[in-house]
């Protein structure tokens, strides 16, 4: 196992889609909750708690060997709006591509084969890290990191917000994202004993009802 | 579920000229340019002259909104099943050069639901003079710009100018009204493309799209040859 193949995984610069989506910040900045640095760390820090640590459950869970059927049917119950969960397979879809490029093997094929037009996005990262010789831990950080970076890219072009306070807000939460990845892991290793049941199911309801509200708009620069 | 020929795995992942069934793909062709130096027009224009002879479709990526597709969609080009918009995210040459996958995705979601395909041609943003395809995504591409965007753009240069396959000068006709040289466009070009073909042309003169539309048939030939 590399580690350094974590930071390749986990590069902003990873061609797997992720530039086209803002993670509900395009909806919250339109709503006037997200107006500056103080308010785009809270909305980070709620996204992070929530999407977060579900995406983080999901990934270090694929990564440890759950089934990633069993995973796909879980994220989808975690996703209550339709277009999050379009957006979520699109985006599997786009990382499931990229990474077979990237780390070709059976597990990753056997996945695009079962999810032609893709499965949840945390779902495939946590396999993509397995592919990577990465562990659930990895994974979890993965997922938990672009629950936030996402947002914090995407506001930086939407706000023109100075990118410098945009990343500052992401090195202060450094120490919220090691506590979610550790209790995804926490969370994943119960899966063994408890079925997916065990994952978190923490909802942000705001972020589903504007990805909704968001997938209805004529005009947006972000696809979610 | 279809057997795989050229692949271990079950769906293509780049730019293999031959699909997963083993048939060999349509032809891509990228269309760049600035923003207003007639994208659009020139796909609406090249779609009218080849969909009689050819199976095609359109991907557009639009920088904020659905209007190319929508334009194509409202002067009927196409049948709306052969067009498809890929948002960007705010970055239309991210989406061209340095992430394709949703590119690469809608071009082949298209190849599936409505192909066998000769064509697709797939259609930047407006975006600036450095903007250019990544050859994971298209075989070939037209780098769009006008005269009345001023006539020093081929001595300038840059990616797009200097590289692509064909560089196209559109709306000849505004060259009287807006002081553009023609001559001096055309020596610059040949300058900085050392012999890669140039075209002029107007969407509005008889000839219209015809010239573009022959270099895109002599692609096709050599595509499927």
């Amino acid at each position: 196992m590399s580690r350094a193949a974590l930071l390749v995984l986990a590069d902003g610069r990873f061609p797997a889609g992720g530039h086209a989506h803002s993670g509900g910040a395009e909806e919250a900045v339109k709503a006037g909750r997200v107006t500056d640095a103080a308010s785009l760390a809270d909305f980070c820090r709620g996204r992070l708690h929530t999407t977060g640590l579900v995406s983080a459950s999901l990934a270090a869970a694929a990564a440890a060997g759950t089934d990633p059927a069993a995973l796909d049917a879980a994220a989808d119950a975690r996703t209550p709006s339709p277009a999050l969960r379009t957006a979520a397979r699109r985006l599997g879809r786009q990382l499931l591509r990229a990474a077979r490029a990237t780390w070709p093997g059976a597990e990753l094929d056997a996945l695009a084969r079962r999810f032609p037009k893709g499965a949840h996005q945390p779902v495939v990262l946590g396999l993509v890290a397995r592919a990577a010789g990465l562990g659930p831990l990895d994974a979890a950080y993965c997922a938990a990191y672009e629950s936030v970076s996402g947002p914090a890219t995407a506001t930086v072009r939407l706000l023109s917000l100075d990118p410098f306070d945009a990343t500052a807000v992401l090195a202060r939460l450094a120490p919220e994202l090691d506590r979610v990845a550790d209790r995804a892991v926490e969370a994943a290793r119960r899966v063994a004993d408890e079925g997916v049941d065990a994952l978190p199911a923490a909802s942000a309801p705001l972020l589903e009802t504007g990805a909704q509200a968001h997938a209805g708009w004529p005009v947006r620069l972000f696809a979610s | 579920m279809h057997l795989d020929h050229t692949h271990d795995g079950p769906a293509a992942l780049g730019a293999d000229a031959r699909r997963p069934d083993g048939t060999r793909r349509a032809l891509r062709i990228g269309l760049g340019g600035p923003v207003g130096s007639g994208k659009t027009a020139t796909v609406a224009a090249l779609c009218r002259a080849l969909r009689e002879e050819l199976s095609l479709a359109v991907v557009t990526n639009d920088i904020y909104t659905r209007e190319d597709a929508e334009f194509l969609l409202r002067h009927a080009v196409l049948p709306p099943e052969r067009i498809t918009a890929v948002e960007t995210g705010a970055c239309p040459h991210t989406a061209i050069r340095d992430d394709i996958s949703a590119n690469l995705e809608a071009v082949e979601d298209l190849e599936d639901e409505t192909g066998p395909l000769d064509l697709v041609l797939v259609e930047s943003g407006g975006d600036n003079l450095t903007a250019t395809f990544s050859k994971g995504l298209v075989d070939a591409q037209i780098f769009v710009i006008d005269v009345a965007g001023g006539d020093d753009i081929p001595r300038k240069g840059g990616p797009g100018v200097t590289t692509a396959d064909l560089l196209v000068v559109n709306k000849t006709d505004l060259a009287p009204y807006v002081g553009s040289d023609l001559g001096r466009m055309a020596a610059d070009a040949e300058a900085q493309r050392g012999g890669l073909p140039v075209v002029f042309q107007s969407l509005r003169s008889e000839t219209g799209v015809a010239d573009v539309a022959a270099w895109v048939r002599a692609r096709l030939a050599a595509w499927t040859a």
